[in-house]
């Protein structure tokens, strides 16, 4: 019976071809719509968790602060005044996992005919623990190197190969500032961070090289940021709170007076960027549901246009012996598999749109099996839901009225 | 009421109203009707004498306000719409004056159609279909589309409709209306076949007394009532044709 009604239903789409298409459309281009706008929305989320994990995890940096000198406020950074010591005090709080004392520079760097300007970050081994960053290939520099301030270094991707091309850099000695380092290891990528800038463009070399050796220092042993991680994301605010009184302590800022550092919670500020990303995907895929909802209003639109046409026939059919669910059933099926083809078409457009804009933008876009099957499901109920009410009153008309309709 | 084994149709105080605005219209009042297995029966009447009204309520297409027709000796005033639509299907074979073929399905699939809706399976319905194509002598258009054939070829295809489901009754509602003479000569020589043959039940509404002069019984309306029922030797022609 039902074979028999879906033959009926895909004949009277048939009958009418264009109108059936446009019908359709409506449904492609809101499945259309949505899987691609999930699609463009998950990959910025993605993107940006993945600019998250690159960061590291549950970290604070601390920033040198202002010194006021003479009625003069410096501003944020311009004075450094937190030392290695100051690092080495914090390491000993509890539920600090690590401590990195960083000391940022830019140097020309030359390796044979090429050369290259990058930020050079001096600092030490538990940088790479604190910001989660593995080496590709060599070692990392150890405390013995701070101790001594040996000329080493790990490259980031970037500069590797800006510098080396396809030659293997562990091993072989490039110039900074004309003095010559031996390069140890070389960094993993870690792509964009947050802002945009490319994390891969540094160079590492231990924190008292830096200062010593290659930019030298205001004050020795001062430095510019220090990266504190805690152990958990629970400990984050008592390690705030007391990395905050122990520099005020070792700083010997009176009661009242402000800080001449700032601690930031990084984590924080990233937190707060996914949660952007992920409200700009859900908004994309609420957009794209109302052409959804259009479309599936287009689909109630034709049915009840189609059954006011087609009353005599329903008539007809009644007369020979059709009951109301008969005539539901062929009205509903034919809704439902105008929106379950027009589902398909739109899940093909769907997705090879989002192969296009990723290969025309290069933006991150990822489909998933769930936003298909999704849209998949949504489709079809809107279908039921919008077919329903044309395949009614189609059901319920009295024979004898509908066999005399002109 | 008596009921008959060979009873195809028995209708006793049969009224009719429609409700207007201005309060409710009779059209039929105190129709009663007994029609046996294998009469060919016509039913002529001036337009307004309810005699489109009689066929709808005799084709289980419209309900009578009040009286007791029983259908096959089922009493219609007690089914569901589900079960009219059932007993319309089995036991009733509509013939429209507008033939009422679904346009856009070919000859064949218009004649399968209310097997559809017997739950036959494809293969059934087509044979059956092309049986019935062959009885009424169209089998080489079975792919053709209605309105590729011409009016009496296409009253046959409903007629056809009309038999596949091996009715006991046929309700042919002015059959030949929108046929020229010789066409309704074919048409009503195939109702007499059918008739003498297959035994099958005819009831005939006409505006013409030639084509009621194929059925042996005339039943003649006016103003909602039986005002004639008996052999149609009997009822002179040329009063007939004055009703028209």
């Amino acid at each position: 019976m039902t074979a028999a009604m879906l033959g009926e239903a895909w004949a009277a789409m048939g009958a009418n071809r264009l109108r059936t298409f446009l019908t359709m459309l409506g449904m492609v281009i809101g499945v259309g719509a949505v899987i691609l706008m999930l699609a463009v929305g998950q990959g910025a989320q993605q993107q940006v968790q993945a600019s998250i994990a690159s960061m590291g995890s549950n970290l604070f940096i601390i920033l040198s602060g202002s010194v006021t000198s003479g009625g003069v406020r410096m501003g944020g950074g311009a004075t450094p005044t937190l030392t290695l010591l100051d690092a080495q005090a914090i390491e000993e709080l509890p539920s600090v996992a690590a401590v990195a004392p960083s000391s940022p520079g830019t140097a020309q760097m030359v390796y044979g005919p090429n050369n290259w300007s990058t930020q050079v970050i001096g600092t030490t081994p538990s940088f790479l623990t604190v910001r989660d960053w593995r080496l590709e290939e060599g070692f990392p520099f150890t405390e013995s190197d701070i101790r001594s301030a040996t000329r080493v270094a790990l490259l980031g991707k970037t500069v590797a190969q800006n510098l080396f091309g396809d030659e293997d850099p562990v091993g072989k000695t490039i110039r900074i500032k004309n003095s010559p380092y031996v390069v140890l290891g070389v960094l993993a990528g870690k792509g964009q961070s947050l802002d945009g800038r490319d994390q891969d463009d540094t160079v590492i070399v231990p924190v008292t090289t830096a200062q010593r050796k290659l930019f030298g220092s205001q004050f020795v042993g001062t430095v510019r940021f220090i990266m504190v991680q805690a152990e958990s994301a629970e400990a984050m605010p008592t390690v705030e709170k007391s990395m905050n009184e122990l520099l005020r302590q070792r700083h010997r800022i009176r009661e009242g007076a402000d800080s001449d550092f700032s601690v930031r919670n990084l984590t924080a500020v990233a937190n707060t960027a996914a949660e952007t990303a992920q409200v700009m995907s859900l908004m994309l895929g609420a957009i794209a549901s109302v052409s959804l909802l259009v479309g599936g209003i287009g689909i109630m639109n034709i049915m009840l246009v189609s059954v006011t046409e087609r009353t005599r026939e329903i008539g007809i059919r009644m007369a020979i012996g059709a009951c109301g669910r008969d005539i539901l059933l062929q009205f509903l099926l034919e809704a439902i598999i105008i929106s379950v083809i027009g589902c398909l078409i739109g899940v093909g457009l769907g997705v090879g749109g989002a192969l296009i804009v990723n290969k025309v933008s290069g933006m991150t876009v990822v489909v998933t099996i769930g936003s298909i099957v999704m849209s998949f499901v949504v489709a079809a109920t809107v279908g039921i839901f919008f077919g329903w009410y044309p395949a009614r009153k189609a059901a319920g008309m009295k024979p004898i009225d509908a066999l005399r309709y002109q | 009421m008596a009921q008959h084994a060979d009873a195809v149709i028995q209708i006793d105080q049969l009224y009719k109203e429609y409700l207007t605005d201005a309060g409710p219209v009779p059209v039929l009042k105190d129709v009663r009707m007994n029609v046996a297995a294998g009469e060919f029966l016509a039913i002529m009447g001036p337009s307004g004498s309810g005699k489109s009204t009689f066929m709808n309520i005799l084709g289980c297409l419209d309900v009578a306000t009040s009286g007791s027709y029983f259908l096959n000796n089922r009493d219609v005033g007690n089914l569901s719409k589900d079960e009219l639509a059932h007993l319309r299907n089995q036991v009733i074979g509509f013939v429209f004056q507008g033939f009422n073929l679904l346009p856009r399905a070919s000859i064949e699939d218009n004649i399968a159609l209310p097997l559809i809706y017997r739950g036959t399976p494809r293969s059934e319905r087509l044979k059956l279909a092309n049986q019935m194509l062959t009885k009424v002598g169209l089998a080489s258009h079975r792919s053709s589309r209605p309105n590729q054939i011409s009016g009496g070829q296409q009253q046959r295809v409903a007629i056809a409709r009309a038999l596949v489901n091996r009715p006991r009754l046929i309700l042919a509602d002015e059959p030949t209306g929108n046929l020229d003479t010789a066409t309704s000569k074919e048409i009503m020589a195939l109702f007499t076949e059918l008739n003498e043959r297959d035994g099958i039940t005819i009831v005939l509404v006409t505006h013409e007394s030639d084509i009621a002069a194929y059925a042996q019984r005339l039943v003649r309306l006016a103003d909602g009532r039986i005002v004639y029922d008996g052999p149609l030797a009997s009822a002179a022609a040329p009063h007939l044709e004055s009703t028209v």
